[in-house]
């Protein structure tokens, strides 16, 4: 702890002197973008441009048919398996049969309304992230089942946060993530589902927000899409 | 009205042909034409290398000579662009400043001239060839020039346009950056003539002579037969060679 | 002539004959294109989606003091070790002092162009550590002891048989021609990695002001292991990535996304406000975040330059770039490469050694126009060339404009030039190409133009004049 201390005072005086290199360097006023070298003004904006942006960014639709079309289409893009319940006995039954297609031996899940819903359809040993657990364990587990907070209609994406989905690790670590949803999670774009946090956590936030776009993959070899590069192979959604 | 022509320094050594075909062009439709011969070049080169006290030294008689004009049109997208947009930042907090600023108000690219603010699009003109069409990044970039070009060709009898791939990619000549860096323009242009060649046009036609003699140079030097020709040429009907 | 510019002239004068390299650029960045244009297609206005872009990131970098004072003390309430480094030196003493104290064994790194500007992996090594980068270009080019080629895509100059002979050598694999494969071996022995590292190192896309968070983005999930894994986790970030609030990346993640690897959002985009907290499961329980400057602070003085530092290295400028597409990456011989390499450089490592890289560029203003944030990129490289002559004259290059500015605008003088020129022009061919030709750089490739009989001003003076 001695050096940790050492390091810290010295940076606290470079704190200091960074932000009076920066402070001085804010004296002079640097070019709205845009304006170089252009003869019209800058296009404005009357409140924080993020705002005005909405209509200018890819959309996901309007209705909740539309969305579910919207996550539906972007799933296909993305190769999540997406998997459309009727009810929760329909959704248990689709995740069984995944179970049994692909042998599942043990999950690894957390405790949640949805996933103990799932955990005791399956009947399988289970580990449970709560109050920690052992990385080689989970590592060798078939799948990790979690919940999620929101899903996104206009990108097919997800989120998850290191307090609602079970930790940093269950949703990426295992080879198969399964996510147990409900319809009335959908939300329509990116800054619905922003918006959606910062009420749901209030200031309170989980030191993890992830937003999970499809299973994992990589181009680094010659541009060629393959999945499963670190993280899961497979993204399953079961959305009822 | 009286249009002044600002024909810069290399298309009045290198290539007359487009000039004298835009006086023509010009006359034709009716306006007269004034070209001032104690101006010949914009100060890009200096400008473009750093040197822009350099530039300025020619950059002030351009400036001066060309306060009263109505019109300007230049023969050369890449010098518009020179006068158009750079003048007003060369002349910044400089006592020229307000001068620079009129005068880009009233530059023009020739062939955006003719669409833009004469409304002409058919000038009559015939010729019977395949042609792609290059767009200097000058012309393209800095003064958004992309259709004019294109709507003067359609109009053109008996002439073929083939977009070629990546028709907006850089040919590679960029000035004093040809010479100083002649390895990576060579490449760039083995690029450009490459993908004008998978087009099968008998012809690259651009706004821009600089580029042009670039991409001809190569040409040449490789015994190709595709050509390159100014628009100016094929819309007033006399050819160099 | 600086020895940079040299090298630099010295490898573009090889890379820019290899037609092999050419070909394999052009295919991997056309797949690129066609990519991009598929998701700008489905903004509704991607322009003005850029102007929003480019507003934020004026409003960010403009109160970088207050935001990053913000960004920090959020940060810090809730656990985290905030350090500040002027230097890239002073960075690499906090991370290596903070490993020891550790006593970790082995470093599992996710992809941080920024650990790259100070040389951190050399830094760590040197130190006596196992540093092992996770993403799989990054790990492809730790293996062959190179920089990366690109700051999105470190391998793309690979092929696959390239690739597969490297973890042949190195990993005693099995040849393959399969991406999947080869992909699957990477795979198999990082996954070791993760689990036995004491300490993940990682980069940051964005640093949420608001809220005290880095945003993290990345395909593969190793930023997501290599953050939830191991028991200390350190986050080296420019300060320059500041964004006022979260609702902010809604607007920025697609459109980093989108123009750097068309792609509607990145696999996974993560959001970190503190070390495990108490009713987690996991995560690691220290976080260290170092800001860095390292000459940052001296490019926001640079009023006019400024807006370099609103870059989010998505990478698409160099994906335009005719000079990067054909001298490839490694011939910059810098961290940043392509256009915004080539504009912040010299700021960051010094005008004159680097000046060069502004001079080679075409001034095509591809780069501008794709550029998500709207950085005036060819325009600074002008700049650059202004302020490095404003600073070291050529002499000669400067003697040469003031003569040609005094000949082009003196009629007589300037009909006098075209006359020599006539009359020289028949003895180049004796010396077309050689050492003797004073054109040779233009020459050695390309025909010349020669000065037509008949200028247009003597047409002009002989049809029109006075007529
Ligand atoms: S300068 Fe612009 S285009 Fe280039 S990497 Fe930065 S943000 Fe992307």
């Amino acid at each position: 702890m001695v050096a940790q201390k050492q390091i810290w005072e010295m940076s606290m005086t470079e704190r200091e002197k960074i932000l009076g290199r920066i402070r001085e360097a804010l004296t002079l006023t640097a070019p709205h973008p845009g304006t170089h070298g252009r003869h019209e003004p800058a296009q404005t904006f009357p409140g924080r441009p993020v705002q005005s942006a909405k209509p200018w960014l890819p959309d996901g639709g309007e209705t909740p048919e539309e969305q579910i079309a919207h996550f539906r289409a972007a799933s296909t893009d993305l190769k999540t398996d997406f998997r459309e319940a009727a009810d929760e006995a329909a959704a248990m039954a689709i995740l069984k049969e995944i179970a049994q297609a692909e042998g599942w031996k043990k999950i690894a899940t957390h405790r949640s309304e949805l996933t103990d819903k799932a955990a005791s359809a399956l009947g399988l040993p289970k580990l449970l992230t709560g109050g920690g657990y052992d990385k080689n364990e989970m590592e060798a587990c078939d799948a990790g089942i979690t919940e999620c907070d929101v899903l996104i209609a206009q990108t097919g994406s997800l989120i998850v946060t290191s307090r609602s989905s079970g930790g940093r690790a269950l949703s990426v670590l295992p080879p198969h993530h399964v996510v147990i949803a409900r319809r009335e999670q959908l939300v329509r774009d990116l800054t619905a589902g922003f918006a959606f946090i910062q009420r749901k956590y209030d200031g309170n936030y989980p030191s993890m927000i992830s937003l999970v776009t499809g299973p994992s993959r990589t181009g680094d070899i010659e541009r060629i899409l393959v999945l499963g590069a670190h993280g899961p192979k497979k993204l399953t959604v079961i959305l009822w | 009205m009286t249009v002044t022509l600002f024909v810069p320094c290399f298309v009045d050594a290198l290539f007359p042909q487009v000039g004298i075909n835009m006086v023509r062009i010009l006359e034709k439709l009716g306006h007269r034409v004034e070209c001032p011969e104690e101006i010949a070049c914009c100060g890009q080169p200096a400008f473009n290398s750093g040197y822009w006290d350099e530039a300025r030294c020619v950059a002030e008689p351009t400036l001066k000579r060309l306060k009263n004009a109505e019109a300007v049109v230049i023969a050369s997208g890449s010098c518009g662009a020179m006068l158009k947009v750079f003048y007003p930042q060369l002349f910044e907090n400089k006592p020229e400043a307000a001068a620079a600023h009129e005068l880009s108000h009233k530059v023009w690219e020739f062939s955006d001239f003719l669409v833009k603010k004469l409304g002409v699009t058919d000038l009559g003109a015939k010729f019977p060839a395949k042609v792609t069409f290059h767009d200097g990044c000058h012309g393209l970039r800095e003064l958004g020039i992309k259709s004019s070009p294109r709507k003067l060709l359609e109009k053109v009898e008996g002439l073929e346009l083939v977009e070629m791939q990546d028709a907006e990619t850089c040919c590679g000549f960029g000035g004093t950056f040809s010479a100083k860096f002649p390895m990576i323009s060579t490449a760039m242009g083995e690029v450009k003539c490459t993908s004008a060649k998978q087009t099968g046009a008998d012809y690259i036609v651009s706004n821009d002579s600089s580029c042009l003699m670039h991409v001809q140079g190569l040409l040449s030097r490789e015994g190709s037969p595709l050509k390159t020709i100014h628009l100016a040429e094929i819309l007033g009907g006399n050819q160099q060679s | 002539m600086s020895s940079h510019s040299q090298e630099f002239l010295d490898q573009a004068s090889v890379i820019t004959r290899d037609l092999r390299h050419r070909g394999l650029i052009q295919t991997a960045l056309k797949k690129y294109e066609v990519a991009r244009d598929k998701r700008k297609s489905a903004f509704g206005d991607w322009q003005s989606a850029r102007q929003a872009a480019a507003e934020t990131k004026w409003e960010a970098i403009n109160h970088l003091d207050k935001y990053l004072t913000e960004f920090a003390d959020k940060l810090e309430a809730r656990g985290t070790k905030v350090h500040w480094a002027s230097t890239g030196e002073q960075a690499r003493d906090i991370i290596v002092k903070l490993i020891a104290e550790k006593k970790a064994k082995c470093v599992i790194k996710s992809k941080a162009m920024t650990s790259e500007e100070i040389h951190l992996n050399d830094a760590m090594e040197k130190a006596g550590f196992e540093v092992v980068e996770s993403d799989l270009g990054e790990y492809i080019v730790q293996l062959r002891k190179e920089p990366p080629y690109h700051i999105v895509f470190p391998a793309m100059h690979l092929t696959r048989d390239e690739i597969s002979d490297l973890f042949q050598r190195e990993l005693g694999s099995a040849p393959t021609q399969e991406p999947e494969e080869l992909t699957m071996i990477a795979r198999r022995a990082l996954r070791k990695k993760y689990i036995e590292a004491d300490i993940g190192i990682t980069g940051a896309n964005f640093a949420v002001a608001e809220t005290g968070m880095i945003s993290l983005t990345e395909n593969e999930g190793n930023a997501r292991l290599t953050a939830a894994l191991p028991k200390t986790m350190i986050t080296l970030l420019g300060i320059e990535k500041v964004l006022p609030k979260m609702e902010d990346l809604a607007l920025f993640l697609p459109m980093l996304a989108t123009a750097g690897a068309g792609q509607a959002v990145t696999g996974y985009n993560t959001l970190y406000g503190g070390p495990k907290q108490a009713d987690e499961a996991d995560g690691p329980e220290e976080w260290h975040v170092v800001l860095l400057d390292n000459r940052r602070s001296l490019l926001l003085a640079d009023a006019e330059q400024r807006d370099a530092l609103h870059c989010i290295r998505c990478g698409a400028c160099l994906n335009v770039c005719p000079i990067f597409r054909n001298v490839g990456g490694h011939t910059y011989g810098t961290t940043y490469s392509g256009p915004i390499g080539s504009v912040i450089t010299p700021h960051l490592r010094g005008l004159q050694n680097w000046k060069h890289l502004s001079g080679s560029s075409s001034l095509c203003g591809a780069c501008t126009e794709t550029c998500p944030v709207k950085i005036d990129l060819h325009h600074h490289l002008l700049q650059n060339r202004r302020n490095a002559s404003q600073e070291e004259p050529s002499a000669l290059e400067q003697f040469a404009y003031k003569v040609f500015g005094f000949v082009a605008n003196r009629p007589g003088m300037w009909q006098v030039g075209k006359e020599l020129a006539r009359m020289f022009q028949p003895l180049h061919k004796f010396v077309l190409g050689s050492k003797l030709d004073p054109a040779r750089t233009w020459t050695a490739t390309r025909d010349v133009q020669p000065v037509a009989p008949e200028s247009f001003k003597e047409w002009w003076r002989k049809n029109k004049s006075g007529k």
